[in-house]
């Protein structure tokens, strides 16, 4: 793997999100869910959470609305000085372009898309992007970068789906179970790729995640139940991913 | 460099390239069928248009007795009167060579210079006749045409009671004539009736009309008022026997014409909005399937930032892909149609030449009304999927919520196999999607139906007139009114089996302010070869006293049965009287009133006379008697029913047939259309719980009976509505296409019905087992594993 292109050194403590009282409420069919039942939060520049909790916990509900892409039925979340509660669906898409760069467990690559042209797709719209080819490269894919969703392997379509996260030099780096549909092996080489970017490129990384192990490599570890914030817990001991210990 | 968005509509596109072609075909038969029908009327329009200018077609024309030239100047002094022609235009029995029965020839008096004279003659073949020459006349092209004469060709006609050859030196073609109607005739019979003009001094020495004219033909001035116009010339022609003048629109071939344009007019509209409609539904339905099954994708692209405005676009670049390439296919066709169609009607109508307009206009507009149907259709869908927030959109949908359906809670549920349930419960989900499907179905049907409606409308008018009315073998007519001795002398021409006398009066039928010019027909009460006979068949009794009128002459008149209407003779002596309406009739064509023949003799206050006689004919005589009716000089013209039927069947019925092959071609089209999509969506919707089936041990025929039962039972619900629906567009169509001179009956037959039905069941099968193939090549574990 080559070399990241704009290597900087963690400087901690400062909030990029900051979350007051977020509750929120789905339909679902003919159920009431109420997936988050007041949450204070905080996520600081540069630093590397794990959000760990059981399936139907709210982790996925607080990262969906902590990267614009859904809004709390009440509560505040500020990014920096952006009160993104306030905004439009224009400013949360402008947010979410700008500033958010989103893995999910099932990759959601466009199946239709080469490798490339997936990460394209984001290149073309964002401000200052890598190219594909050199986000593709990060995550070690360069030599198959015109192959479809098809003809990868579920780790690898993952990290064509870390390339077109990273492509646009996110700021915030939000991962939805990233490794929920992979085997350990490749989930490590997907967990080494992410570990790489945050401490490379400095990008704040939130990690979802019902797998205690890898809490391990986060800066902090965020446990939620029942839509509440269970604990708080400060890893003075980082692991890297190689190091887990499944 | 392509972006890669659009990468992914281009594949997307070609994922669904059947569905997508089945969509184009529907657009682009509605835009054919609309720039056809258009670029048709454009074309004839521009045609006639030019042709009438150049040629200097009249504005005014009126017949009358015999008036002497010195009236022209008085005619000059109308206001807004521009030019002024008269003529003498005389009816003669022709004998043509191959002809075994007598035609009847319109003989008009040619002016002296063709460059200014109104209605000039356009040569097509051959030279105008010498001054002076009595036995040069030139003819029709359509009569020539029929009768295949060239000139050099010799005619024999008798003039003013002298039989005489003459010598055919010309062929021509007159704005008066593009469509030549023989007096009475609805349709035109070229073998028969033949326009003929001759040398105006030698006209006139034949006819003893030297210094005199009995037809006049003038153009008007842009400021002029016809009504104004009409009104003056008939008070200066009514001493000298003038009949009511008219404008262009009630001249016979032009009357003709703008019916003609006016159905292509109305064509354009109700055919191509079926079809744009259909294929609205049918991109509505395939869109919302798309976005349904890409709302991860949705929620992808919206988590990296493509914005609302991004997401509507790129469905509607897929929508409008789909419309555009239908928009283009369709005007390419509808062009290439339209140059045939125009052909063809050029050859039916005579112009000298034929100016094929492809309007910028109606491409135009017929690219935005499409367009507007396909955005249309779809646009809430797409909004709704940009509307999707993101979040939401990543979870797959609710699962689909079930019920019971009707037929099992009302008890029937034991009576129904599991597959059954599955397909009746899977209909009862969405209503509002079955209900579409069926009703895209059903559009199908109605285009048939549609189609057929002229065809049957045609055959039974035919019908009804030539073999249920009329049942004349032969119609005479005489050259003026005769007493009776002249019905007896027809009655006892060889072959002839049974004879009726009929009087015919020019008349104007006046109630309160409203009147209608017409030609009243006096008829023997019993007669039984030409019996007055309503749209249901039945005969219509024809009162002592009293007259009956058409349902249409009615209503132009504003007038009920009981009321009383003021007839005026308009020739002879034009003698006044009150009549009571009767009653009315249900006819087809014309305006017509009737009255007893007695009931004309005592208001006219004259004694037996008749304008000519209906005669059934023996077969084997047939060819003696025309022989003789050549030769009499009292004969104006004879009309030989079951010729001008044949001949019109030849004509018309090769246009319908054409036509027919089309209604089949675009009822398919939308009904492969509408299956196809139908079936290929649930199959995708579905696929996932029909491969579990498959799993678990149903055959390839069970699953399949549970997709396609499911169109099954849409068709058949769709094809009596769609019977219903047709039969509805076919009244619209019908009221659109009525007019003074031809009203289309709503008469179908039963065939009709069940052929539409047949072929969209058969196309509906074909889409189905196209469907099938797929449900047997399906990979079963892929099928499973994969997502949606």
């Amino acid at each position: 793997m080559s070399p990241l292109p704009h290597p900087e050194k963690p400087t901690p403590q400062k909030s990029v999100f900051h979350a007051r009282g977020l509750t929120k409420t789905y339909d679902m069919g003919e159920v009431q869910v109420q997936a988050l039942r007041g949450i204070d939060l905080e996520l600081f520049e540069k630093e590397f959470v794990v959000l760990l909790g059981p399936s139907g916990s709210g982790k996925s509900t607080l990262l969906n609305i902590l990267g614009g892409l859904d809004v709390p039925t009440s509560g505040t979340v500020h990014y920096l000085d952006q009160n993104l509660t306030a905004g439009n669906d224009a400013a949360l898409t402008r947010f979410r372009r700008e500033h958010v760069g989103f893995i999910f467990q099932f990759y959601n690559l466009i199946p239709s898309l080469t490798a490339r042209e997936n990460v394209s797709l984001v290149t073309e719209i964002a401000l200052d992007p890598l190219t594909p080819e050199e986000a593709l490269d990060i995550v070690g894919l360069k030599d198959r970068m015109d192959h479809f969703p098809s003809q990868l392997s579920g780790g690898e379509q993952q990290r064509v789906a870390i390339a077109r996260a990273i492509a646009k030099r996110p700021e915030v780096l939000l991962c939805d179970e990233p490794t929920g549909a992979l085997d350990v092996q490749t989930g490590m080489v997907v967990l080494d790729a992410i570990a790489r970017v945050n401490r490379d490129l400095g990008t704040t990384t939130a990690v979802i995640t019902h797998n205690q192990v890898i809490s391990q490599m986060a800066d902090r570890v965020i446990s939620l139940s029942d839509g509440q914030i269970s604990n708080i817990e400060h890893n003075t001991h980082k692991l890297s991913a190689a190091e887990l210990n499944w | 460099m392509i972006r890669a968005i659009n990468r992914k509509l281009l594949r997307d596109l070609w994922h669904i390239r059947g569905q997508a072609i089945a969509i184009v075909l529907v657009i682009a038969s509605g835009v054919a069928i609309f720039v056809m029908s258009l670029s048709t009327y454009s074309s004839l329009d521009l045609t006639s248009q030019t042709y009438f200018d150049r040629y200097r077609f009249g504005d005014v024309f009126a017949q009358l007795q015999r008036a002497p030239d010195s009236l022209v100047s008085r005619i000059r002094e109308i206001p807004g009167v521009s030019q002024v022609q008269t003529r003498i235009v005389k009816e003669v029995t022709l004998d043509v060579p191959g002809l075994p029965e007598p035609a009847t020839g319109r003989l008009i008096s040619l002016p002296e210079s063709n460059e200014t004279t109104l209605n000039a003659l356009f040569l097509r073949d051959g030279r105008f006749p010498e001054p002076y020459r009595r036995d040069e006349v030139l003819a029709s092209e359509a009569f020539m045409v029929a009768n295949n004469l060239n000139p050099g060709d010799f005619i024999g006609a008798v003039i003013n009671g002298k039989k005489q050859e003459l010598k055919i030196v010309g062929t021509v073609l007159s704005p008066e004539y593009i469509i030549s109607l023989g007096g009475g005739a609805i349709i035109p019979d070229d073998r028969r009736f033949g326009v003929l003009w001759m040398d105006d001094e030698s006209l006139s020495t034949v006819y003893d009309m030297d210094g005199a004219f009995n037809d006049v033909c003038m153009t008007l001035r842009r400021e002029a008022s016809l009504p104004e116009t009409l009104q003056r010339l008939d008070l200066l022609l009514e001493p000298y026997g003038g009949f009511e003048s008219y404008g262009r629109d009630d001249q016979l071939s032009y009357s003709f014409l703008s019916d003609e344009l006016s159905q292509l007019k109305a064509m354009s509209k109700i055919t191509p909005t079926i079809f744009l409609g259909v294929s609205a539904f049918l991109l509505n339905v395939v869109v919302s399937r798309i976005i349904s099954t890409q709302r991860e994708q949705i929620a992808m692209l919206k988590a990296f930032g493509y914005g609302n405005f991004h997401i509507v676009s790129h469905y509607l670049k897929l929508i409008l892909s789909i419309a555009g390439l239908g928009i283009l296919i369709g005007i390419g066709w509808g062009g290439a149609l339209g140059i045939s169609v125009t052909e063809m009607y050029g050859e039916f109508y005579k112009f000298p030449l034929i100016f094929f307009q492809l309007d910028f206009r109606v491409v135009v507009i017929g690219v935005v009304i499409s367009l507007l149907f396909a955005v249309g259709g779809t646009f809430r869908t797409v909004l709704s999927a940009a509307r999707l927030p993101p979040a939401e959109a990543m979870r797959p949908e609710p699962p689909a919520q079930f019920r019971a359906t009707i037929v099992e809670r009302l008890g029937l549920a034991a009576f129904l196999s599991a597959s059954v349930r599955m397909i009746l419960r899977q209909l009862e989900r969405k209503p509002f999607k079955t209900a579409l499907s069926a009703f895209g179905i059903a559009l199908a049907v109605a285009v048939m139906v549609l189609g057929r409606f002229s065809i049957d409308a045609i055959n039974y008018i035919m019908e009804h007139q030539f073999s249920i009315a009329q049942r004349q073998d032969i119609t005479v007519n005489l050259v003026e009114e005769s007493d009776y001795s002249a019905f007896h002398a027809l009655r006892n021409l060889p072959g002839v089996m049974h004879a009726e006398p009929f009087r015919q009066l020019p008349v104007r039928l006046r109630y309160r302010t409203l009147e209608k010019e017409l030609s009243l027909t006096g008829l023997e009460p019993d007669a039984e070869l030409f019996r007055i006979m309503n749209a249901d068949e039945k005969r219509v009794p024809l009162p002592p006293e009293g007259v009956l009128l058409s349902e249409k002459l009615a209503e132009i008149l504003h007038i009920k049965p009981g009321e009383e209407i003021r007839v005026e003779v308009l020739d002879g002596r034009r003698q006044t009287t009150k009549l009571r309406v009767t009653g009315t009739v249900t006819d087809f064509s014309g305006t017509n009133a009737y009255l007893s023949i007695d009931a004309s003799r005592s208001f006219l206050q004259e004694g037996p006379s008749i304008s000519g006689a209906y005669l059934q004919v023996d077969e084997r005589e047939m060819d003696n008697l025309y022989r003789q009716l050549k030769e009499t000089p009292r004969v104006a013209g004879v009309t030989i029913l079951k010729a001008a039927r044949e001949s019109f069947q030849k004509t018309v019925g090769e246009n319908m047939l054409k036509m027919n092959v089309f209604n089949i071609m675009f009822g398919c089209i939308i009904a492969v259309g509408v299956v196809y999509n139908t079936a290929r969506i649930s199959l995708s919707e579905r696929a996932r719980e029909l491969a579990t089936l498959r799993v678990i041990g149903f055959t390839r025929a069970e699953v399949s009976t549970i997709l396609l039962g499911e169109l099954a039972i849409v068709t058949l619900v769709a094809i009596p509505l769609g019977l219903i629906i047709g039969y509805g567009f076919s009244a619209i169509l019908s009221s659109a296409l009525e007019t003074d001179m031809y009203r289309i009956p709503l008469a179908f037959k039963p065939y009709s019905f069940g052929f539409s039905a047949v072929v969209v069941m058969v196309a509906a099968l074909v889409s189905g087992l196209i469907v099938r193939r797929k449900v047997d090549h399906f990979d079963l574990i892929s099928v499973l594993k994969s997502r949606d």
